[in-house]
């Protein structure tokens, strides 16, 4: 895994995934992405393009961080990501219609995801163009973890499928399987992430908050 | 760093230039795709709503197109008086029912309706599915209000203007996997047979809560969603209400007279 | 009338923008603590989407919509620059917020006080934007957007308040350790949402 990176490279590439999962610790990028998590392929559409769209995004702000001026640095960073993810929607309409469809205005708000400006500003500004493209890359995967894993939850429960192909053979179909409701509704995706979150920080009693 | 404002000027303005470069050349670049993809969207929705696509056939774009070609005829048909128009500034291919309801001089208000539908068309655009000459099934469009979102989509008659063919939506965001649902196969097709005048000539056509029997037994009625019941209370009203007097009632009753 | 009425109970209640949608969530978990800061918070977010819904109607209306410069020119009438929509939006949200604060901390240093820490922070919430993208998607017009900023503006502050008035109560309580905080925070968003979901129920 990961050959030919040096140990800091790598360390930037997969440390978001777990230790330091964005999602999971720094509270960011919960926005907008939960609501297209009631199906697996919306889901993993929306982490690809969250994954590119951070790496890129912080490719560009790092190739420019020693140039722009400070007083706009944060507009000139959403212009960049603005447009990055304009592009990205264009390209989904154009080859993805059906699932940009479904996805709606959830790609566009892409743009004010916290994890991609938080990278933008706490990480490519301070450091080369290589290692902020691995950074976006990373964060961008820890993101689409938690994404795919809370999408296969819902799908797989909430109507027994995945990826549209039925598993669980539902009662109304002839099957076995009772649906249950509940996990296509908006409150189902929070609980699977406290749950989520629940599970990390008994996993790693060092990352749990201090009681106020 | 603090610099002077005039790089700060020309830096801002760099980025502008090259960020809108980079989105109007990728946007005039997909353009023609993305066209093209919501045209073959609607045909291929039209091609099934009157069951020459079967479910599960996958076609290519070019199939879709010949077989478009070869089945489909769109007219127009004033919604007042129920006869067929000429609307000769208008392209059926890249007709969008929203720019149309934007328009006031191409719709109007709607009347008060339980499916709150805002305005109508003055003119809207059905399609005949027409074979050797003979008119064998009418498609109509349909929209009305779910429950999250607007749905939009087409019901297909038999040439008797009184029994469904298919009804497709191709336009919803109502909630996945509840009243998402209408988007799946196996509910659309429980409205093949169905009958949706009754003797008086008013839509009777309803989704009810729980199972229905089959068409012969209960022409009338179509099995609910579970778990979405105003999703499917709207896909009755939004029926009824295109069915009316107000929607295309003076259309299909000239039609079933033969006049049309 | 009555129809502006239904819109501002719908964005309000049914479909809540932090409950039903997510939007917002980064601020809505980090800044709903305190009961005081998220009522600055939650005043702020109406303050400015109340503003910059409507602007962003006008915006897309008068240019962006395919047609619509034709005012300036007839030869303009086949430009549809729909495609330049999201970075249109967050300009307008970044220079409204900018305006509003400027304006705020000059002639109201009170209010500046009180809500100037959140307005920077609000050019980047999901909700903002959001609300601007429904309004677009849902094709509303000029009046229905005044009337959408203001509710789901509320409907966003309603939520924030009510989680942190919880989350001060859950001070008392003995949570798991690898639940608090966060977790806890998410278990109880969940919870809220499912009470808000009762109102879906009203047919308006």
């Amino acid at each position: 895994m990961a050959i030919g990176l040096s140990k800091k490279e790598r360390e930037v590439l997969l440390d978001p995934l777990f230790h330091n999962n964005p999602i999971a610790f720094q509270v960011l990028g919960i926005c907008s992405a939960l609501a297209v998590t009631t199906k697996l392929d919306t889901a993993v559409t929306m982490a690809i393009a969250l994954t590119l769209v951070t790496a890129f995004s912080n490719l560009f702000i790092s190739l420019v961080r020693n140039t722009v001026p400070t007083n706009i640095r944060i507009i000139v960073q959403l212009s960049i990501i603005a447009s990055l993810v304009i592009v990205t929607d264009q390209i989904l309409k154009a080859y993805f219609f059906d699932i940009s469809k479904r996805l709606s205005v959830f790609v566009g708000l892409i743009i004010t995801n916290c994890i991609v400006m938080g990278r933008a500003e706490g990480f490519a500004m301070q450091n080369p163009p290589w290692i902020s493209f691995l950074d976006g890359i990373g964060n961008g995967l820890g993101y689409s973890i938690v994404l795919v894993t809370v999408g296969t939850l819902r799908e797989l429960f909430g109507s027994g499928k995945l990826f549209g192909h039925t598993i669980l053979p539902l009662v109304t179909d002839g099957g076995w399987y009772v649906p249950n409701g509940l996990m296509l509704l908006a409150p189902a995706a929070f609980f699977i992430i406290g749950f989520f979150i629940w599970i990390l920080r008994t996993l790693m009693p060092e990352r749990q908050e201090k009681e106020d | 760093m603090q610099r002077s404002v005039t790089y700060t000027l020309i830096f801002a303005t760099t980025v502008c230039v090259i960020c809108s470069l980079f989105v109007s050349s990728a946007a005039v670049m997909l353009k023609e795709r993305q066209k093209t993809n919501f045209v073959l969207d609607r045909q291929a929705k039209i091609l099934s709503v009157a069951g020459l696509i079967q479910e599960g056939e996958k076609l290519s774009p070019q199939e879709i197109r010949d077989r478009y070609q070869k089945y489909i005829v769109p007219r127009f048909v004033d919604l007042s008086t129920g006869e067929y128009v000429e609307e000769p500034t208008l392209n059926p291919e890249t007709y969008d029912p929203k720019q149309i309801l934007r328009d006031p001089k191409l719709s109007r208000e709607a009347p008060e309706n339980p499916s709150r539908v805002a305005r109508i068309p003055n003119h809207a655009l059905i399609y005949q599915v027409v074979e050797n000459g003979d008119i064998k099934e009418l498609i109509l469009p349909i929209e009305g209000k779910g429950l999250w979102s607007t749905l939009r989509g087409y019901l297909a008659l038999e040439k008797d203007a009184q029994t469904v063919r298919g009804l497709i939506f191709y336009e919803q965001a109502e909630t996945p996997g509840l009243g998402g649902e209408v988007e799946n196969p196996k509910w659309r097709a429980l409205w093949k047979g169905r009958k949706v005048f009754d003797e008086q000539g008013t839509p009777k056509l309803a989704v009810i809560k729980g199972q229905a029997g089959t068409p012969e037994q209960d022409p009338y009625r179509v099995d609910g969603l579970s778990g979405a019941t105003i999703t499917s209370r709207s896909v009755t009203y939004m029926i009824q209400f295109w069915l009316s007097e107000n929607g295309f009632g003076p259309f299909l009753k000239r039609f079933r007279e033969g006049a049309a | 009338m009555e129809h502006y009425v239904n819109l501002a109970i719908k964005s309000i209640f049914i479909e809540n923008m932090a409950l039903a949608f997510f939007l917002g969530m980064c601020s809505f978990l980090a800044v709903s603590k305190k009961v005081e800061t998220a009522i600055g918070l939650g005043t702020a977010v109406i303050f400015v989407q109340t503003l910059t819904v409507p602007l962003n109607n006008l915006v897309l209306n008068i240019f962006l919509k395919e047609g619509a410069m034709a005012w300036l020119h007839p030869a303009l009438k086949d430009v549809d620059l729909t495609f330049l929509g999201f970075i249109t939006y967050i300009g307008t949200i970044a220079a409204a917020t900018q305006v509003v604060e400027m304006t705020v901390e000059r002639f109201a240093p009170k209010l500046y006080a009180a809500l100037g820490v959140f307005l920077p922070l609000i050019a980047v919430n999901c909700a903002i934007l959001g609300g601007s993208l429904f309004m677009v998607e849902r094709d509303y017009n000029f009046w229905e957007s005044v009337v959408f900023g203001i509710g789901s503006g509320l409907g966003w502050a309603l939520a924030i308040i009510a989680l942190a008035a919880v989350r001060e109560k859950m001070r008392y309580s003995n949570v798991p350790g690898g639940l608090r905080g966060l977790g806890i925070a998410f278990l109880l968003t969940g919870l809220m949402a499912i009470g808000f979901m009762a109102f879906s129920g009203i047919q308006l």
